[in-house]
């Protein structure tokens, strides 16, 4: 068991997201075109199931989500105009990254905050350590010096 | 303050964060209790803008509506999307059976539902809409954000969105919200 982990574990990594894409009937027929569409579906969030993405989704909502990513897609929009029309419904909420903005700024911010945080810990920790103790008075030597005899 | 007292704060310090940080859950989960909060929510984009332009069918015997015979009354109304198969649509009906008692405008859209299902729906509930249309295909439901039914929007006499309440409405919701709005509006 334990040999074969490293191998289920690249295997996991290996393993694509899976399409939820279950009716054929949804796909569009131009291959680079249903690429596109699959690419903002797996972009966007299903707004039922809210940790799935659109693509991912079984819902009936990200089912709508699909064929109107597709519409538009055939249609000639862009990626970025598709997804803006879905924020214009939607909201930020939709997009599964969320843009930087004031109200993800801590978010977007939080590794670095981490990271500056533990660099300041670790800091003042090594220059406590490292911190060379007074030299020992005159009557501190005698003492000593008494014990050591 | 010496080294020993200073240790023993730090050491106070995970305590009183762990304190702070179930005092906020407490917080949330007592107003999760109260259905003053839900964290499945989302913010309404339609919030502050004209509300969408439609026309739709309707459900027979009603005639269908679009967004500008909403507005066409000139006073606040209210539109609710509802399914046939929603439980916590059955829940609200008798909220919105007493805001039709009070002279609220409501205006229905059926979700994605047949005009059998709906009927059975209207009889078995009660129909407290002024009409009521049916959005088979969801466009116009998507247009207006709704993630789920039921929603309820509360458009001002200009068809701006004032409001929107996702999920079934209650009778403390319409007291302590939706009716001091309503007033505010008229």
């Amino acid at each position: 068991m334990t040999r074969l982990l490293p191998a289920l574990l690249a295997l996991l990594i290996l393993a694509s997201p899976a399409h939820a894409v279950s009716d054929p009937a949804e796909m569009l027929a131009n291959p680079a075109q249903e690429h596109r569409a699959e690419a903002i579906g797996d972009q966007l969030r299903c707004l039922v199931c809210q940790n799935e993405s659109v693509e991912q989704s079984d819902a009936d909502l990200a089912k709508d989500f699909r064929r109107i990513i597709r519409q538009r897609v055939v249609a000639g929009d862009t990626n970025q105009q598709v997804i803006a029309w879905m924020v214009a419904r939607y909201g930020d909420f939709i997009r599964l990254r969320p843009p930087v903005n004031g109200e993800t700024l801590v978010l977007w911010a939080a590794p670095l905050i981490a990271l500056l945080v533990a660099a300041g810990a670790v800091l003042i920790g090594w220059r406590r350590r490292g911190r060379t103790p007074e030299p020992l008075s005159a009557a501190e030597r005698q003492h000593l010096a008494n014990l050591l005899e | 303050m010496d080294a020993l007292t200073r240790r023993r704060m730090l050491m106070l310090a995970p305590l009183g964060l762990a304190a702070a940080a179930g005092g906020g859950f407490w917080g949330l989960l007592m107003r999760m209790q109260q259905g003053t909060y839900d964290p499945h929510t989302l913010p309404s984009m339609l919030v502050g803008k004209k509300l969408p332009s439609f026309s739709l069918p309707g459900q027979p015997p009603s005639s269908g509506f679009s967004s500008t015979d909403i507005t066409a009354g000139g006073r606040p109304a209210l539109v609710n999307f509802f399914a046939s198969w929603c439980i916590p649509c059955i829940q609200e009906a008798p909220t919105l059976a007493q805001l039709r008692e009070q002279q609220v405008p409501i205006w229905g859209i059926a979700y994605k539902d047949t005009i059998p299902a709906t009927a059975g729906f209207l009889q078995q509930n009660g129909d407290p809409y002024v009409r009521v249309a049916r959005d088979q295909g969801g466009q116009v439901a998507i247009d207006f954000g709704v993630y789920g039914v039921p929603e309820t929007y509360l458009v001002d006499k200009d068809g701006v969105v004032r409001l929107r309440w996702a999920g079934g409405l209650s009778d403390d919701i319409v007291r302590d919200t939706l009716l001091p709005m309503l007033k505010s509006l008229a």
